[in-house]
């Protein structure tokens, strides 16, 4: 069991936002995905005050060893989130982690005021890879902006607050920094790294977009050196991920300083991938804590698991 | 409509694939997966060289419908046009592939007393024939109209299971010189008093439902597109509607009402 802000997970993994939606996951699933729920708490993807539809497609492409989405963070909007979907999300066996962003403080404040008042709700992640009105730049990429922002919103809920930190900035580590100094009790990285693709026909941009962010096993080394920075620079807890899709992955993500893994990209190709992983990362946690040295370079058994019988 | 797919991936054998024409046929047992209903997918990649082809693709695995499901085994068909499709089409018995579904809503039956009227071609064929395959065994009868460049492609008829079919061919190579839709038009224009059920192209499937539009004929179209998941995670498989905003293909469709929307879009 891990104390994370005083919420007690069952395994370190969790899915990043964004990349499991555990409603229509049910609907596709039935009622086994509740008696075999592959992560220890869920991450909603991102809720924004008003509706959104999302980006025009096509929103995927597939590049080496990972994936480019300009997904637009389509959702119901704040009102449509706590009627609909919240009493479903209440019912799954693990706590909620509600993920939100706004394009101003006062935006911000609104959604997490309103998060702060749902006890279904354990915790609440911000996403600040959101572009700050007046300056165009990423709040999350500027210490300064991130700060003022992280202070605003903090005196307004006694939840844990997560920041969401964005890995397209100059200094990570800085900005964490900035996070924990204004009260955030943990942040998680990375987000996906901003990347673009053509249409070979045309040579002009493939995704409905324009750009988008790049996931998968070829930014996990770009993860893990940004965890290692971030946790060098804070003393709260740090939710790490990108790329990880094993739980070697995540054992390196620990390693460097995460408390918690969290699993995005691999969902896709293994809907089970959160409870396979855990699985994984116990075995190496239990045969790294059995011998002082652990010979990295030899290739560790293969743990077939898989969350249901089959 | 829909059946619900096991929760996880599943290790599958193939246990066999037949080329037919320009279209390679894939064979698997699934011993403990459900019976699908037509119009539903599965998401496939090969267990072993999954990401070892060009560009160091695939990543992602690929949806297909299914062609043929039968007792623990389901068939699949494919044409090789990128890296999943030709890595898919070099297994050989005994490779195993993970395959997870099925998933997403299948066909729904002809309301009203009309007749099913099948209209498609190319890759489209499988959903077609699954679905064929069950209206024939309702004793319902079943008409198909299915469009292909030539007579290479046009083998691939041969892979429905049933029903009365006709074959258009771009070269005229084989039937009907011309199109699939002409085909479509002849037989709303004898009998009207029909569902048209369609999968293909997407320029092909556009042009069914503008057809099905124009004559007021419901029109029930098996879309597809560049999706990661299958199961509503990546919202990655979206289609614009007529009504304004988006809709998953693999939890809301593959099949839609053509009147949802106001064109079949060119990517999906």
């Amino acid at each position: 069991m891990i104390d994370f802000c005083g919420l007690r997970l069952a395994h370190p993994i969790i899915n990043g936002s964004g990349t499991f939606d555990a409603i229509a996951a049910q609907r596709a699933f039935g009622d086994a995905l509740l008696a075999a729920f592959p992560f220890s708490a869920f991450v909603s993807k991102t809720i924004t005050l008003a509706p959104r539809d999302g980006n025009p497609p096509p929103r995927l492409w597939e590049a080496q060893a990972g994936m480019i989405n300009s997904i637009g963070l389509p959702n119901r909007g704040l009102d449509g989130y706590l009627e609909h979907d919240l009493p479903q999300l209440a019912r799954l066996p693990v706590p909620l982690i509600t993920n939100v962003m706004g394009s101003t403080e006062t935006e911000v404040a609104q959604l997490v005021e309103a998060v702060d008042a749902r006890p279904e709700i354990a915790a609440i992640e911000l996403n600040v890879s959101c572009p700050n009105v007046a300056t165009g730049l990423d709040i999350g990429a500027d210490p300064v902006s991130l700060g003022a922002l992280v202070a605003a919103v903090r005196p307004l809920t006694r939840k844990p607050l997560i920041v969401k930190l964005t890995p397209n900035t100059a200094d990570v580590g800085a900005v964490a920094a900035a996070a924990e100094a204004a009260g955030a009790d943990a942040v998680s990285l990375i987000n996906t790294l901003r990347a673009m693709a053509l249409d070979p026909r045309s040579a002009k941009p493939w995704l409905g977009g324009r750009s988008g962010g790049m996931s998968g096993p070829a930014i996990r080394s770009v993860a893990l050196a940004q965890v290692a920075a971030v946790a060098s620079r804070v003393s709260i807890p740090v939710v790490g991920m990108g790329g990880v899709a094993d739980g070697r992955h995540a054992h390196d993500l620990i390693s460097m300083g995460a408390m918690v893994v969290a699993v995005g990209t691999e969902n896709f190709r293994d809907p089970c991938a959160g409870s396979r992983i855990s699985q994984e990362l116990k075995y190496l946690q239990i045969a790294g804590s059995s011998s002082t040295t652990v010979d990295v370079s030899e290739p560790q058994p293969e743990v077939e698991l898989n969350c249901g019988d089959s | 409509m829909r059946t619900v797919a096991p929760l996880g991936r599943r290790r599958v054998e193939l246990t066999g694939a037949d080329d037919v024409g320009a279209y390679r046929v894939l064979r698997v047992e699934d011993r403990t997966g459900p019976v699908p209903q037509a119009g539903q997918f599965y998401m496939l990649a090969a267990v072993e060289g999954w990401g070892a082809g060009h560009d160091e693709r695939p990543h992602l695995p690929r949806a297909f419908s299914f062609l043929h499901a039968e007792a623990g085994r389901l068939s699949f068909m494919l044409e090789v046009v990128g890296p999943g499709t030709h890595r898919l089409a070099r297994l050989v018995a005994g490779d195993e592939l993970w395959l997870t579904g099925p998933f997403g809503l299948g066909f729904r039956e002809p309301h009203d007393e009309r007749r099913a009227l099948l209209a498609g071609g190319g890759v489209g064929i499988p959903p077609l024939s699954a679905w064929a395959s069950e209206l024939a065994a309702a004793g319902a009868p079943v008409t198909g109209v299915l469009g292909f460049r030539d007579a290479y492609h046009a083998a691939g008829a041969a892979l429905m299971a049933a029903g009365d079919v006709t074959v258009a061919t771009d070269d005229g190579s084989v039937g009907h010189h011309g199109l699939v839709t002409e085909l479509l038009a002849a037989e709303l224009a004898a009998d009207g008093h029909a569902v048209v059920y369609a999968c293909g192209p997407p320029g092909m499937l556009e042009a069914v439902r503008a057809l099905c539009a124009a004559r007021d004929v419901p029109a029930q179209l098996a879309l597809e597109a560049g999706m990661a998941c299958g199961f509503g995670a990546c919202h990655g498989c979206v289609v614009p509607l007529a009504q304004g905003g988006y809709m998953r293909l693999c939890v809301d469709g593959p099949v839609l009402d053509g009147d949802l929307l106001v064109a079949v879009p060119a990517h999906a």
